[in-house]
Parts: C-alpha cells; sequence; structure tokens
C-alpha cells in the first residue's frame, strides 16, 4: 500500500489508563487529519466503554516499570489512585479530556466504536452495560470485515 | 515551494497547500481553496470557524487543535466534523490561510 493512510481499525485491549490513551488519540488523530477510523475494545479495553467502569480507570502501579517507582512502593494501598490522580492532573494541564470525554468526543467526529462479542461473553456484558457512543458488539471476522482496506493498529 | 493563484492572485504555498504567508490571504480567496478542497459553499457556520482560525493564529501563533477549536470557537466537534469532514481544524486552517495546527487532541 502506497499513499496517504485512508482508514484505520484500532483495537483497545488493555484496561489500564496508560493502556487506554495511546489508542484514543491515535483515534482522535486519524479523524482530526480526515482519516476513517474504527475503535474496538476487547478484554479489558471493555472497560473504557462499559457505563460501570469508564469513570474509574486506573493507572497500573504494579510492576510497572515505565512509573520509574519500586513495584513496592506501588504495591502499598492507596498507591493506584495517587498515580492516578497525579497523572489526571498533568494531562488536565494540556487540556487532554478524561477518558469518558474523550470517547464521547471521538464518537462525535464519526469514528465507529465497537465492543468485542467474545469479551462481552466473558464478562457477560450486553449493549445496555455499554456506554451510548458504542455502534455495536461485534465478532473478530465482522471486525476483519469493517478494517477492510485500511490499517489495523493493536494496543 | 509551488505557487498557486487564487482569485486572481499568487500566493506561495507549503507542499501540503497551506500558505506560507498568512498575510497574502484575503476573505475572498477562501471559497475558492474551499471548492478545491471539496466544500461548494461557505456558510455562516463555516465563515464562523474560519475567522476564529485565523484570530487565534494572529493572536497566539499558531492555530488551534480540533479540541481546542470546538471549546472556544462555540462549533461543538460533531457539528465540525459536519462543516469540514476530512478533518476540521486541517481544513479550516488551509481555508483560513494560516499553517496547519500542530497538536495531538
Amino acid at each position: 500500500m502506497s499513499g496517504p493512510i485512508e482508514k484505520v481499525s484500532i483495537i483497545v485491549s488493555k484496561g489500564s489508563l496508560e493502556g487506554i490513551y495511546p489508542g484514543l488519540i491515535m483515534a482522535n488523530g486519524a479523524r482530526a487529519e480526515g482519516i476513517e477510523a474504527n475503535v474496538f475494545f476487547t478484554f479489558f479495553g471493555l472497560d473504557a466503554i462499559s457505563r460501570k467502569r469508564h469513570e474509574h480507570i486506573k493507572v497500573a502501579s504494579v510492576g510497572n516499570p515505565g512509573l520509574h517507582m519500586a513495584t513496592i512502593i506501588g504495591a502499598l494501598p492507596g498507591m493506584p489512585g495517587l498515580m492516578t490522580a497525579y497523572m489526571e492532573r498533568k494531562m488536565g494541564k494540556l487540556d487532554i479530556p478524561p477518558i469518558p470525554e474523550f470517547i464521547e468526543m471521538i464518537a462525535d467526529t464519526g469514528a465507529g466504536l465497537y465492543g468485542c462479542q467474545a469479551s462481552c461473553d466473558l464478562f457477560g456484558l450486553t449493549k445496555d452495560d455499554l456506554i451510548d457512543q458504542v455502534t455495536g458488539i461485534i465478532t473478530v471476522g465482522e471486525f476483519y470485515a469493517l478494517s477492510a482496506g485500511g490499517q489495523i493498529i493493536f494496543t | 515551494m509551488p505557487d498557486v493563484s487564487y482569485d486572481g492572485q499568487t500566493v506561495s504555498v507549503n507542499d501540503e497547500g497551506f500558505f506560507t504567508d498568512p498575510s497574502q490571504w484575503t476573505e475572498d480567496m477562501a471559497p475558492q481553496i474551499a471548492k478545491a478542497e471539496g466544500i461548494d459553499h461557505l456558510t455562516d457556520r463555516h465563515w464562523q470557524v474560519i475567522r476564529f482560525m485565523r484570530h487565534e493564529y494572529q493572536a497566539k501563533g499558531t492555530g488551534p487543535s480540533v479540541r481546542a477549536l470546538a471549546k472556544t470557537s462555540g462549533v461543538p466537534v460533531k457539528e465540525l466534523y459536519q462543516l469540514f469532514p476530512k478533518g476540521p481544524a486541517k481544513l479550516a486552517a488551509k481555508i483560513a490561510g494560516i499553517p496547519k495546527p500542530r497538536g495531538c487532541i
């Protein structure tokens, strides 16, 4: 394939703050460049579109070398909340929206948001458990069909 | 850098078609640039965004990203994408004769 990218399908498979944001930034950035975008949430990525959990996404504070912090400190009670609050404050200063607002914005740009059927079955979720902006719950085969002609980005 | 002609005047643009000298832009050029980008008619709402982009460029030295544009221009994200389907901040900047805004959000 040569020439500019016209379409991307982004998979969000992680449920931590730092695991979810990259996919969202890729999706929003794609739309801002006029690139068609779909986002597919699977496994713990479903937390980002789950009514119950999407406002409670945390930074992974244990075994996360990227934090440059001893794991034993990260395991202390309250650390995930503390690290998350710290990150959210820093991101707020850069006008990076919190996850629920960001996802709503991405939906407003016209990107498709999808839940993974297998993961929904695994966690016992139906469309009612997911936020309004979700276009539908699809299987991996349907995801591949949807992604045809474009690039697939796994996060 | 190629030269292009809008409204009977020659302006210089970069490889992506953005003005290299925003002071060369006049309002009459906007509809022509828009048409080349697939927007046949500029409504008042389009103009609201275009004027806002120019204003921000003049005030801050750079055009806003989509999020900043939606928050401060009074035109929400959904409508921005309806007015400028292929990337509002990028397209509106091109039509407004300012450089492409650089931002990730």
